[in-house]
């Protein structure tokens, strides 16, 4: 032990221990497979160390010694578990080299393919992902989602069964299945995102920030297949959202379209960082949906103001993302984007068409976007009634309340 | 998504008796059936609450004009849409969250016979997406 280390203070053991987290799940189960135990112990051995080097100092090497905490907590449970012949198969592969080196960052990605496998519900796989590679207790992910802990734990020991009953290898997935693995790791780290703009109210600074732990899974994401577009993409897309977040409510917590947020309070580092990526995201080939997502963040980050952003290439993107599939959602913001570039008429004639359609299950978005338009066009009356048609179908309450502000102030 | 699934004291579509007639064992299998449930429930990862709600002989209505409060008993048990209890869950799908209704409305009552109880299914409200 370093004891004349100073670095040892709680939170720089915490933020330690969370980054080594992934790594030493993936030298474990690689070591010993059954995820579902290996993972447990690592929880374990994560826990023993939180309190140990608080007290005691950094051990000299701080990996090994978390590999061996939970290796020890493999041997103890398989010790007293009946299993006799797994208990052999793990005694004979008993020698604790350290890990090799170079071999953490694909055991990483493998760890990311497994808890977003397929087999699991995206609750599930959520859960799953934070506990495993964010190194986050199952008591923090439960208040972070504002569950019983005993639900959020059930989740992901159901969660672990699923993983065990696969049979699938420790191993990245096959070429041919690749992509679309790929895809449900950046689905499930934007869910997360997603989930830290929902639950963000401000007053309960004890749980975990979702946004920031979806940023920390994509730059590790990031870090483990820096040459995935779509990995860039993704990282882009959420730092250059999370860059408008201090704009995006009122301090008593109401509701701020872009159009009229304060671009000052913006997080002009975030937008850097976000655009540079968003830039080396683009490469010989199709360009993917997180990029493209990125891209028109990028621009409106980039603009000065909402009148003078840049709507034309802003349309484009939205007209390219809708050419790659019906997506009801794309079609209503490309919508948006033609209003600035022809005028409401014209994106009202979208509106109406995709409204005719039934394809978006959330009507009230639309009625929200057409409420906006009839506003532009200065058609107050009809603008007041979309808006309070909006309120009534919207399931969100600050949206329902920016939605009757607006429905408000057009009846003075 | 979260909903919430409430129950009210009315609302029994079956011809079955009030629980005080039924035989103990009859409460006892309806108990059960209902702790059972919210086990399942919770094993899957479901459950976030669960309440039943004290009856309305105990109940209270306040009004206030912001300096009296206006004390009343009631609301009373003639009152068919008295609410009697509800759970909340956190399901992917709203189709999950009927799905959980039925299971709920099917409670054994008497004889075993479901007494088909109606459940109101409501959306718990959110915070909005990032881009709106």
């Amino acid at each position: 032990m370093s004891t004349s280390d100073i670095s040892h203070t709680p939170a720089r053991v915490e933020g330690l221990l969370r980054e080594l987290a992934p790594r030493a799940l993936g030298a474990v189960v690689r070591r010993y497979g059954h995820f579902d135990d290996a993972e447990d112990a690592v929880q374990e051995a994560l826990l023993a160390a939180s309190s140990t080097w608080t007290t005691e100092g950094l051990p000299d090497n701080p990996l090994g010694w978390l590999v061996r905490a939970a290796a020890r907590r493999m041997t103890d449970l398989y010790r007293s578990d009946e299993a006799r012949r797994r208990r052999a198969e793990l005694a004979a592969s008993w020698s604790m080299a350290p890990p090799e080196a170079g071999s953490g960052r694909d055991d990483t990605l493998v760890l990311f393919f497994m808890c977003c496998h397929p087999a699991l519900p995206p609750a599930a796989a959520v859960a799953l992902t934070l506990r495993a590679l964010g190194g986050l207790t199952t008591k923090e992910i439960a208040a972070a989602f504002l569950v019983p802990e005993a639900t959020m734990a059930q989740r992901i020991s159901r969660a672990k069964r699923s993983l065990a009953e696969s049979h699938e290898p420790f191993a990245l997935p096959e070429n041919g299945a690749r992509d679309a693995r790929l895809a449900l790791i950046l689905r499930v780290i934007y869910l997360v995102f997603n989930e830290g703009y929902a639950t963000s109210h401000g007053a309960e600074l004890e749980r975990p920030d979702l946004a920031a732990e979806a940023i920390r899974l994509g730059r590790l994401l990031h870090d483990t297949a820096p040459d995935e577009p779509e990995v860039t993409g993704l990282l882009a897309l959420m730092l250059l959202t999370e860059a408008r977040r201090p704009a995006r409510t009122t301090a008593t917590g109401a509701l701020v379209p872009l159009r009229a947020q304060d671009r000052t309070l913006w997080d002009h580092a975030l937008i850097a960082e976000g655009t540079s990526l968003t830039t080396s995201a683009f490469g010989p080939g199709p360009i993917g949906d997180y990029t493209a997502q990125a891209a028109i963040a990028a621009l409106h980050d980039a603009a000065v103001s909402h009148q003078e952003t840049d709507w034309p290439r802003i349309l484009a993107l939205y007209t390219l993302l809708e050419r790659r599939g019906e997506n009801p959602v794309v079609r209503l913001n490309r919508a948006v984007a033609v209003a600035m570039v022809e005028g409401p008429d014209a994106a009202l004639g979208i509106v109406d068409e995709l409204s005719s359609t039934g394809a978006l299950r959330d009507s009230h978005r639309l009625s929200a976007v057409r409420a906006h338009l009839l506003e532009m066009k200065g058609d107050t009356d009809a603008a007041r009634a979309e808006y309070v048609t909006a309120a009534g179908g919207s399931a969100n309450t600050r949206e329902r309340d920016y939605l009757i502000m607006k429905a408000a102030a057009l009846g003075v | 998504m979260r909903f919430m699934l409430l129950q009210n004291y009315g609302g029994i579509e079956s011809d079955c008796a009030p629980m005080y007639e039924w035989t103990p064992e009859e409460v006892t299998a309806h108990i059960q059936f209902q702790q059972a449930l919210n086990r399942q429930l919770e094993e899957l990862g479901e459950l976030i609450d669960a309440q039943g709600l004290a009856g309305p002989d105990e109940a209270r209505s306040v009004v206030s004009d912001g300096i009296t409060p206006l004390v009343t008993d009631g609301p009373f048990p003639e009152s068919k849409e008295l609410l009697a209890g509800y759970r909340v869950v956190e399901v992917d799908t709203p189709e999950r969250a009927v799905e959980i209704a039925a299971l709920i409305s099917a409670a054994p009552g008497q004889g075993g016979a479901p007494i088909r109880q109606r459940i109101e299914v409501r959306q718990v409200m959110s915070a909005p997406d990032p881009e709106v």
